[in-house]
């Protein structure tokens, strides 16, 4: 399934932060976590996930440390910090919210959900 | 060639060529680099070989013009402030930190040596005997400069040759200036004074260009930096001027004058170091920002070429001629270096390669208006010789005068055949780097010769 160019912004910055609440990591794993996680159906442009890395750093959602790969490369590591940690857990509950609420409209069949995107975008 | 190897070059291809853009640092580079190979590597192990992987790496990583502009997006200010002079976090360079110690030591040292001579005896002020004055009017030069020279030489590695060339004219200018028996407040002296800054200046090209002042490309490139560097030098003043006036304004608030403070240490020794911190910045900032000197080239060429032309105009419908005097001789031959300045600067930063243009019909303009200026003033100044005989004023201003005619008469002809395109652009830019130890030869003939044909007037 093709999902809206918007929405993969969006949920970048949530879905970054939600990875290293599981632990430390770096940008190629980070990117390897996202295909796992949807199962290959969120593709990111792999380059475009620094800018976002860096934000957050600027941000203090994360810090970055310079550390070494096992092959002995130069390689930036991201951790989560307690700002990081409270952002995401506000950034779920809205995400939760809008899930919610298009729930409660009931549940439309797959197709009909299709056809109503590809008339949105003009055919 | 391995098939390693090919991949190494073809990493190191990349690296440069995202290297380029302004948004992007060193340090982003390293981290995507490391991402390009943590992909190859894993499409490698899944039975890819090396050319393959590395374009579906590159591939993931996306267009490097959008990522580099999400990298502008997200540092606004890197598309300004190029020139920190502190290096950014996991990218500090050890020839930057070692250059600016450097600078900063040896400006340190000039002013320093600036005071030296206080320890002699010499004060600078108002009372202060005609010896001190003649000391300090002949070898202030010669305190700070060898500084300069030394900042270079170091920097760039100079040859046991190279020192020796640098040296001598060092050496000999102190000797020529403070052993020759001038009479006190002559001509020949002025003369002197003028020209050992000018003669100096010449001499440490050799050091700029790492002992090749011959290679034609070197000098235009010293040529570059020295417009930069007059630049630096005026903004550092302005600076400077300000922290005097803040200097004077707070003392004086608590009743105590500033003046005497002023004017032995901060004043001179702020001069002093102010040359040499100048010559770093420029070495420093010269890939990161765009040179000063062609912008301001290019904003003055027209309004320099208005005012000869009208000038022109006015003496023939007025029918007055140039007086005689030396401040005037000493103007117009300002004006024509200033000509000879604004073509150079547009040389220096223009592209050899580029067709003619409606710049250079203009710079035609100003040459040939510029020999027209430089023709009158000699002609004043022959009239004025053979009425009075010569002085060594008028020999040196006609000296000059010839010079910039030699120079600005070739350059039209040359301008007229790329105009025509006969010539490539090129032609320009050799003939006047070729040119440019004539002026070098005539500053150096006025400190050594005129002295001994004038008699020490």
């Amino acid at each position: 399934m093709e999902i809206n160019k918007d929405l993969v912004a969006a949920s970048a910055t949530p879905l970054v932060l939600a990875i290293l609440s599981e632990g430390d990591s770096y940008g190629y794993a980070i990117i390897k976590r996202v295909g796992e996680l949807s199962n290959g159906e969120l593709a990111w442009t792999d380059g475009m996930l620094y800018p976002i890395l860096h934000r957050l750093e600027r941000n203090g959602f994360v810090k970055a440390v310079w550390g070494e790969s096992e092959a002995g490369r130069r390689r930036k590591y991201y951790q989560l910090t307690k700002a990081g940690a409270e952002h995401l857990e506000r950034q779920r509950r809205q995400w939760h919210l809008v899930d919610n609420a298009l729930r409660g409209t009931g549940a439309p069949r797959p197709h009909e959900d299709r056809a109503k995107e590809e008339d949105s975008h003009g055919g | 060639m391995s098939g390693e190897a090919a991949l190494e070059q073809r990493i190191g291809e990349w690296r440069t060529f995202f290297g380029k853009r302004q948004a992007v640092q060193s340090a982003d580079i390293a981290e995507l680099e490391d991402h390009l190979r943590s992909s190859i590597d894993a499409l490698r192990a899944a039975g890819l070989d090396e050319d393959e992987a590395f374009l579906v790496a590159v591939k993931r990583l996306g267009n490097l013009d959008s990522v580099s502009r999400e990298f502008a997006r997200e540092y606004t200010e890197r598309m300004w402030k190029r020139l920190v002079v502190e290096p950014a976090a996991g990218e500090a360079s050890p020839t930057s930190q070692r250059d600016a110690k450097l600078a900063v030591g040896l400006a340190i040292g000039a002013a320093v040596a600036m005071k030296v001579p206080e320890l002699f005896g010499m004060r600078i002020n108002e009372d202060s005997n005609p010896v001190t004055q003649h000391f300090y009017a002949h070898n202030i030069p010669f305190l700070i400069l060898p500084f300069l020279a030394l900042f270079f030489a170091i920097k760039r590695s100079l040859s046991a040759r190279a020192w020796l060339l640098l040296s001598i004219p060092f050496v000999l200018g102190a000797i020529l200036t403070n052993a020759l028996p001038f009479v006190m407040n002559g001509n020949t002296e002025a003369l002197t004074i003028i020209h050992i800054p000018i003669a100096l200046w010449f001499a440490i090209a050799v050091a700029y260009t790492g002992g090749q002042w011959r290679n034609l490309d070197q000098r235009m490139n010293y040529v570059r930096f020295s417009g930069e560097w007059f630049i630096y030098l005026v903004l550092t003043a302005l600076g400077g001027g300000a922290l005097i006036a803040f200097t004077f304004f707070i003392f004086e608030a608590i009743g105590i004058k500033a003046e005497p403070v002023v004017e032995r240490f901060i004043g001179p020794c702020g001069v002093a170091g102010a040359i040499i911190i100048a010559a770093w910045l420029v070495e420093f900032k010269q890939n990161v920002i765009e040179n000063m000197a062609p912008v301001l080239t290019m904003l003055f060429t027209p309004l320099f070429t208005l005012l000869l032309l009208v000038f022109i105009g006015t003496m023939i419908a007025t029918g007055n001629a140039i007086s005689v005097q030396r401040e005037v001789l000493i103007g117009f031959d300002l004006l024509l270096v200033l000509v000879l300045c604004l073509l150079l600067y547009s040389i220096s930063a223009r592209d050899s390669n580029a067709a003619p243009g409606k710049f250079d019909k203009l710079r035609l303009v100003l040459v040939l208006a510029a020999l027209v200026v430089d023709v009158l003033a000699l002609w004043a100044i022959i009239a004025r010789i053979s009425e009075f005989g010569w002085s060594p004023n008028k020999t040196a201003a006609l000296g000059v005068n010839i010079l910039l005619l030699v120079n600005l008469g070739w350059s039209a002809v040359l301008y007229v055949r790329i105009l025509t395109r006969k010539a490539p652009f090129v032609v320009l830019e050799r003939w006047q780097t070729t040119y440019l130890p004539a002026f070098a030869a005539w500053a150096w003939i006025v400190v050594a010769i005129f002295p001994l044909i004038f008699k020490f007037q």
